[in-house]
C-alpha cells in the first residue's frame, strides 16, 4: 500500500505528519543557534519534546486496541515499561566498570545486593540487536500470553480492562522486589551512553528526537496502514458487534490477539525510546494511575482517529508540565477534572470538534 | 510389538491429524442438518427438551412457536453460540457442529440473521458486504485483503437485490430498521452458505417488502436449506413450505400449514386450554 | 541475725543516728528505709525484708526500684527519688509525694548498692509479693514470669501458695512450674510423673525442658516418655498454627469484604464501574479522624459515631457523583471507569489541599487493643477480632436491607429489568441515586474499620481499589455471596502462602490466580446464570 492510499482521506494524519517532519527537520537546527537567539530552543526542550513523541506513540498504540477494537487496556503502560526495562539493561550494561563499584561484570545494584553472577535473563543484553529485538518481543510476548488467555475464554469489556489493570499492578508489585534482578525499587539508572554516544551529549539528544520522530511517524503510518485494511474494518466490526463478526465467520480472539500484540509492541519501542531520554526506569513506571493516564489522552485528543491520540498525549503532557512547575497543587484536579469533563462532553474528544461529520469510523 | 506395528502402519491417519472441520459436505443422505436428542437448561429451566429436528437439502422450512418455545435458543445452539447439555448436532453428515466455533459453523456454510437486526453499524453497507463476504478469513490474509473485481460486482448485484443501491455508501446505523433487516440477508447472501438461518425477517418490514422477502427466500430455496423463524402467521402461510411447530423446547407438530393448524394440540397451545 | 534484730531495736528507740532519715509519718516505713540506707549489708537485708512485710502498696516498686537501680537517695535534704525518663531527659522524682527535684545527676542522686545476695533475695521477695497479690492477673503473671526464669526455690514457693490459690487459671500456670521442677528430680519415676502432667501444656519452657530430657537425660523410659510428650505438643503447636493462619486470613479476609461490599453493590447491582470507590473509603477513614479531633478524650465515643458519620459522608458524596456525573454515562461503562477515575484524583487532592498531604494519626480505643491469649501459642488481637466481628455484621445489615426492605425490593427490581420496574412504578433515577449511596455509604464504613488497622492518608483508597475490583469479580458479580466468600478465600490463601512466598510474592501469586481463574470461570466463583446474563 502507497502512502497515499494509507492517507487517504486522513486529512487529520496529513497535517499531523507534516507538522511532525517539520519539526523533526526544524527542532535541530533551531538547537544549533546560538544560546541568546529568540529563536534558539534548549537541549533540555529538545528533550522533553522527544519524551511527548514517545508519549504520542504510547497513544497510538493503546488508540488502535481501544479506538478501532474496543479493548479499553488499562495496563498499557505495563508493556511501555517493559520496552523501557529492556533498553534500560542495553543502557546498563553499556555502562561497564564505570559503575560506583566499578564492577566490570556487575551492575552497581547486583553488587550493592551481593550477587555474584550475572542472572540468565541478563544474558545478550550487551548487544543493541538483542536488546532492540526484546524491546519488541518482550512487551509482544506477555501481550500474547494473556491476549490468548484473555480473548479464548471471552473476557471482554470491563472485565477485561479490570484484568489487564491487575496485570500491571502485579507486573510493579514484581519489579519492587530487589530478588527479581531489575534494580527493584530504584530500577535502572545512570546511563552512560548509547551505541558508543554519550547520553549526555547535546548531539545524541537531538539524534533519540529524532529517532523518536521518526519511530512515531512510522509507527502512526503501520496503524493507519492496519486501520484501512480489511483487517481495520473487521476489528471495528468486532468493536461494534462481537457476535456478528463471529457469525460472518471470523475467528474472533485471533484478530483481537493480533492487533492487541502489535500495540504491545508499539508500546514497548515508545519505551525504549523513553528511557534514554529521561535516563531512568523504575517500576513505578508500571503504576496503574499511568495506563489509565494514557486512556485519558486518548479520550481527550479523540478516540479511533489515530492523530487525535497524538494530540491529546501531546497537550495533555505539556499541560502537565506546565502545571507542575507553576501550580504543583492544581494538577491532580486539572487531570481528574479532565477526565470527568472529557467523558461527559467531549465523548468524541477535541478531533470530534474539528470533523462534526466524522470520517470513516 | 504389536502395538509398534499399529503404529506404524502406512494406511493409519492419527486422531490429531483428522481435521475437525471437514473439507466440502457430505450430503449423500440428503439431510443438511441433524438435532437428535438435544436438550439444554438454564439454571433448571429447559429451554430445549430433547429435541430432534432435520432439515432436508434444499428445503425451505418455517419454524413457529410461541414465546418461551426455545427457537431462539435452538438456534443459538445450531451456530455455536450455546452448547447443549445433551445431545448430538450434526451439519450434513460428517460435520459434529458441537465441536465447532462460531467462526468455523460460520465458514462451514451455515449463516444466521439474528432476530434484532445487527449490523455493522459504523461501516458503510458496502463494506458491511464486503466484510460478510465468503472466503479465507485468517488473520494475515484478512490483513492483506483486496477487493477483486468480481467481488466487487458480486456486492454490486447483492445491493441491486436488497434494494439499496442509493445508500451504497451511507453507515449502515442510519437505516431504518426494515433497510437494516435487509441489509442483514444482503449480508447472508454474501456469505453463501448452504444453510440459513433467518430469526424474524419479517418484523418492522411494509407489506410490499414483506412479500420480496417470500420471494427471495422461496428462490433462495433448493440451492440453499433455508430455516424461518416468524410469528406472522401471513407470512408463514405466504412462504407455503413445511411447518415445525415448536412448543417447552421440543417439537409438537410437524406438516403443511394447514395441516398444522388444524392440529388439536396446536391450536390450544396458540389458544390456551 | 542478733545483730540485726539488736540494730532495729537501737533504731526504733533511739534518737537517729544519721542526718539522713527520712519522715513519712509511718514508724515502720521510716525505719526500713533507715535500714536501706545503712552501710551494712546485712542491715540493707533487713530493711528489704521489712519493707517486702510492710503490706505497703508501694512496696513492689519500691524493691524493684532497688534492684534495677532506678531508686536513688538524695543526701540534703534526706529522700528517696525515682530517675525518671520523661520528654528526652532524666529527672528526678520523690518517691513519696511525686515532687519533682529537678533534672537528674548521677552525683547528686546516689545509688543504693546492693550485693548479689540481696538481689537474690529482693528477686525471692517480690515474687512473694505478686504471688499473693490480690489481682489474679499480676498472680497469672508472676506464674508466668517463672516459667520462663525457672529457679529451683520457685518450686518451694509456689508449692505453699497452690493451697491458698482461688483461681483456676493461676492453680493451672502453678502446676506446670511444679512439674516442670518435677523434670529434675532425682528419682526417674517422678521425672516419668511430671512428663505426664506435662503432655497438656504448650509453654515454651516445658517444650525445652522436654527436649533437654529427650537429648540428656541417662533413663531411656524417661527419654521414649519425653520423646513421644513433644511429638503430641509439638503436632497441637501445629495445629494451633494452622489456626493462626486461618484467623489471620479471615481478619485479611475481613478487610477485602469490607473494601469490597460497597463496591459489589454499585458494580455487582448496578453495573456501575465506580473507580472512587477506594477514595470513598479514605473519606470514611479521614471521617473518623475528624471525628476524633472534634471529641478529644473521648475515643471510644468517637470510634462509635464516626461510623455512621462516615456512612452519611461516604453516602451523600456517592449520590452527588451519581447524580452529577454517572447518570449521564448509564450504558457506557467504560465511561463511567474514566469518569469516576477522575473523581477519584479530584478527591485524592481535596484531601491533599484541605487536610494534608501526609498521613493524619487516628488513635485506636482501648478496647480495640490488647490480645486474648488463648494459650501460649495461640493469641488473638482484639482489633483483629472485632474487624471481623464488624465485617460479619456489615454484611448482615446488608442483606437484610437488599431482602427485606422497601429500598432492596426496588434496587433488585431495577437491576434485573429496568425498563419493567420503571413500567411498574418505580422511580428507577431515585432508586439509582439511593443504591449508589448506600454502596459508597458501606465504603465509608469500611473507611471507619481500615483507621483502625492502617495508617490514613490519601493513597488510602488507592491501596484497595484493585484488590476490592479483585475480590468482586472472583466471587461473581451481582452476589453479595460470593463477595463475601470470595474476600475471605482470597485473604486466607495470602496469609497461607505469606510464610514461605513473602508478603508481595504472595499478593502477586493470588493476583496472578486471579487473573488466570477468570480465563477459566469469566463470570466469577457464583456466576449469574441463565438467558438474561449472556451476551
Amino acid at each position: 500500500m502507497s502512502l497515499m492510499q494509507i492517507l487517504k482521506g486522513d486529512r487529520g494524519g496529513q497535517l499531523f505528519l507534516l507538522v511532525l517532519l517539520l519539526a523533526v527537520i526544524a527542532v535541530p537546527l533551531l538547537n544549533a543557534l546560538p544560546a541568546g537567539h529568540p529563536a534558539y530552543v534548549s537541549t533540555y526542550t529538545v528533550t522533553l519534546l522527544g519524551k511527548y513523541l514517545t508519549y504520542a506513540l504510547l497513544a497510538v498504540a493503546v488508540d488502535l486496541v481501544w479506538g478501532y477494537l474496543g479493548i479499553l487496556s488499562l495496563g498499557h503502560a505495563a508493556f511501555f515499561a517493559l520496552g523501557g526495562y529492556a533498553m534500560g539493561m542495553y543502557l546498563m550494561r553499556q555502562i561497564g566498570d564505570r559503575g560506583v563499584y566499578g564492577n566490570p561484570h556487575l551492575p552497581d545494584f547486583m553488587v550493592f545486593l551481593n550477587w555474584q553472577e550475572l542472572p540468565w535473563f541478563w544474558y545478550g543484553f550487551d548487544h543493541f540487536w538483542f536488546a532492540a529485538l526484546m524491546v519488541l518481543l518482550a512487551p509482544g510476548l506477555l501481550a500474547f500470553v494473556f491476549g490468548w488467555l484473555a480473548f479464548r475464554s471471552r473476557v471482554t469489556g470491563v472485565y477485561l480492562s479490570i484484568i489487564t489493570q491487575a496485570l500491571t499492578y502485579a507486573l510493579m508489585l514484581a519489579f519492587f522486589r530487589n530478588e527479581m534482578g531489575f534494580g527493584g525499587n530504584n530500577g535502572l539508572t545512570d546511563f552512560k551512553d548509547i551505541l558508543g554516544f554519550s547520553l549526555q551529549s547535546d548531539a545524541t539528544r537531538i539524534g533519540l528526537f529524532i529517532a523518536s520522530g521518526v519511530a512515531l511517524g512510522a509507527g502512526y503510518l503501520a496503524c493507519r496502514a492496519l486501520v484501512q485494511s480489511r483487517l481495520g474494518r473487521v476489528a471495528v466490526a468486532i468493536r461494534d458487534s462481537e457476535d456478528r463478526t463471529r457469525f460472518v465467520g471470523y475467528r474472533v480472539e485471533n484478530v483481537k490477539l493480533a492487533i492487541f500484540t502489535f500495540s504491545a509492541m508499539l508500546a514497548g519501542l515508545a519505551g525504549a525510546l523513553y528511557v534514554p531520554q529521561v535516563g531512568i526506569i523504575n517500576p513505578g513506571e508500571f503504576a496503574p494511575l499511568n495506563s489509565i493516564e494514557v486512556v485519558i489522552w486518548v479520550a481527550m485528543g479523540g478516540r479511533a482517529t489515530l492523530y487525535g491520540a497524538v494530540l491529546g498525549a501531546i497537550a495533555v503532557n505539556y499541560g502537565k508540565s506546565w502545571f507542575t512547575a507553576a501550580l504543583p497543587e492544581v494538577w491532580l484536579f486539572a487531570l481528574g477534572g479532565l477526565f470527568v469533563l472529557v467523558t461527559l462532553l467531549l465523548p468524541r474528544g477535541i478531533a470530534g470538534l474539528f470533523h462534526r461529520k466524522g470520517e470513516a469510523t | 510389538m504389536s502395538a509398534v506395528q499399529e503404529f506404524f502402519r502406512r494406511d493409519r491417519v492419527f486422531d490429531f491429524m483428522v481435521p475437525k472441520v471437514v473439507e466440502g459436505l457430505d450430503l449423500t443422505h440428503g439431510t443438511v442438518l441433524y438435532m437428535e436428542d438435544v436438550s439444554v437448561a438454564f439454571d433448571g429451566f429447559k429451554a430445549i427438551n430433547n429435541l430432534n429436528f432435520y432439515v432436508n437439502a434444499g428445503e425451505l422450512r418455517c419454524l413457529i412457536g410461541p414465546n418461551g418455545a426455545g427457537k431462539t435458543t435452538m438456534m443459538d445452539i445450531i451456530t455455536g453460540k450455546t452448547r447443549p447439555d445433551t445431545g448430538a448436532c450434526w451439519f450434513g453428515s460428517r460435520m459434529n457442529l458441537l465441536q465447532m466455533s462460531e467462526a468455523e459453523i460460520a465458514q462451514a456454510g451455515i449463516g444466521r440473521k439474528f432476530q434484532k437486526p445487527t449490523v455493522f453499524e459504523h461501516h458503510s453497507l458496502c463494506e458491511n458486504l464486503e466484510l460478510s463476504m465468503a472466503g479465507p478469513k485468517g488473520v494475515w490474509r484478512t490483513l492483506r485483503a483486496r477487493l477483486a473485481n468480481a467481488e466487487r460486482a458480486r456486492i454490486e448485484e447483492v445491493l441491486e437485490l436488497i434494494g439499496l443501491v442509493d445508500e451504497a455508501q451511507q453507515r449502515a446505523g442510519t437505516l431504518s430498521h426494515g433497510q437494516k433487516q435487509w441489509l442483514e440477508i444482503g449480508m447472508l447472501l454474501m456469505q453463501n452458505p448452504l444453510l440459513l438461518l433467518v430469526d424474524e425477517p419479517a418484523a418492522g418490514m411494509t407489506h410490499q417488502e414483506m412479500e420480496r422477502t417470500v420471494e427471495l427466500l422461496t428462490s433462495l430455496a433448493g440451492e440453499h436449506s433455508v430455516v424461518v423463524v416468524e410469528h406472522d402467521m401471513e407470512f408463514v402461510r405466504a412462504l407455503n413450505s413445511r411447518v415445525t411447530v415448536l412448543h417447552q423446547g421440543s417439537v409438537l407438530a410437524e406438516g403443511s400449514m394447514d395441516q398444522v393448524q388444524s392440529d388439536p394440540k396446536v391450536v390450544e397451545v396458540y389458544l390456551g386450554e | 541475725m542478733l545483730r540485726i534484730i539488736v540494730t532495729t531495736l537501737l533504731l526504733c528507740l533511739s534518737t537517729p543516728l544519721t542526718a539522713a532519715e527520712i519522715e513519712t509519718g509511718d514508724k515502720m516505713l521510716d525505719t526500713a528505709f533507715a535500714q536501706l540506707l545503712d552501710r551494712d549489708f546485712d542491715v540493707k537485708a533487713a530493711g528489704v525484708e521489712m519493707l517486702a512485710g510492710s503490706g505497703h502498696p508501694q512496696a513492689g516498686e519500691l524493691l524493684r526500684g532497688l534492684l534495677e537501680g532506678e531508686l536513688r537517695y538524695l543526701n540534703q535534704p534526706a529522700r528517696l527519688v525515682w530517675m525518671r525518663e520523661r520528654s528526652g531527659g532524666k529527672f528526678a522524682v520523690d518517691v513519696l509525694d511525686g515532687t519533682d527535684h529537678g533534672e537528674f545527676s548521677a552525683r547528686k542522686f546516689k545509688k543504693l548498692p546492693i550485693n548479689n545476695a540481696m538481689r537474690a533475695q529482693i528477686r525471692s521477695l517480690l515474687a512473694q509479693l505478686e504471688l499473693s497479690d490480690p489481682n489474679p492477673a499480676v498472680r497469672l503473671k508472676s506464674v508466668n514470669a517463672m516459667l520462663e526464669n525457672p529457679e529451683p526455690e520457685h518450686a518451694a514457693l509456689i508449692r505453699s501458695l497452690l493451697q491458698k490459690e482461688q483461681e483456676s487459671a493461676v492453680r493451672e500456670a502453678m502446676h506446670v512450674v511444679l512439674a516442670l521442677a518435677g523434670l529434675t528430680a532425682t528419682e526417674p519415676e517422678r521425672r516419668r510423673r511430671a512428663i505426664a502432667d506435662l503432655s497438656d501444656s504448650l509453654e515454651p519452657a516445658v517444650r525445652n525442658g522436654l527436649t533437654r530430657l529427650v537429648n540428656n537425660d541417662p533413663d531411656a523410659q524417661v527419654r521414649a516418655d519425653a520423646a513421644s510428650a513433644l511429638r503430641k505438643i509439638e503436632k497441637r503447636v501445629v495445629l494451633f498454627g494452622h489456626l493462626e493462619t486461618l484467623f489471620f486470613g479471615l481478619s485479611a479476609g475481613s478487610v477485602l469484604v469490607l473494601a469490597a461490599i460497597g463496591l459489589a453493590i454499585t458494580f455487582g447491582v448496578m453495573g456501575v464501574i465506580n473507580m472512587a470507590h477506594g477514595e470513598l473509603i479514605m473519606l470514611g477513614a479521614y471521617t473518623t479522624y475528624l471525628m476524633q479531633q472534634l471529641m478529644p478524650g473521648m475515643i471510644g465515643l468517637s470510634i462509635l459515631l464516626s461510623i455512621p458519620a462516615a456512612f452519611l459522608v461516604s453516602a451523600g458524596v456517592g449520590v452527588a457523583i451519581e447524580r452529577g456525573v454517572i447518570r449521564f454515562l448509564y450504558g457506557r461503562p467504560l465511561e463511567t471507569l474514566l469518569a469516576t477515575f477522575g473523581i477519584s484524583l479530584i478527591l485524592q487532592q481535596l484531601v491533599r489541599t484541605l487536610i494534608s498531604p501526609q498521613n493524619v494519626p487516628v488513635s485506636n480505643p482501648d478496647f480495640l487493643s490488647g490480645l486474648w491469649q488463648i494459650n501460649s501459642v495461640l493469641s488473638l488481637t482484639y482489633n483483629r477480632l472485632y474487624i471481623f466481628a464488624f465485617c460479619l455484621l456489615v454484611f448482615a445489615g446488608l442483606f437484610f436491607v437488599l431482602k427485606y426492605t422497601w429500598l432492596g425490593l426496588q434496587v433488585r427490581a431495577v437491576s434485573q429489568n429496568r425498563a419493567m420496574a420503571r413500567a411498574m412504578g418505580v422511580r428507577s433515577a431515585r432508586v439509582d441515586a439511593l443504591t449508589f449511596g448506600l454502596g459508597s455509604g458501606i465504603a465509608g464504613i469500611a473507611g471507619v474499620a481500615l483507621s483502625q488497622l492502617t495508617n490514613v492518608g490519601p493513597n488510602l483508597g488507592q491501596a484497595y481499589i484493585v484488590d476490592s475490583f479483585m475480590v468482586v469479580v472472583f466471587g461473581g458479580v451481582g452476589n453479595l455471596w460470593g463477595t463475601l466468600i470470595g474476600g475471605f478465600g482470597l485473604g486466607i490463601a495470602n496469609k497461607v502462602m505469606e510464610p514461605w512466598a513473602g508478603a508481595v510474592l504472595a499478593k502477586i501469586l493470588v493476583l496472578i490466580f486471579i487473573i488466570l481463574f477468570i480465563q477459566k470461570r469469566p463470570r466469577g466463583l457464583f456466576p449469574q446464570k441463565g438467558r438474561a446474563a449472556e451476551g
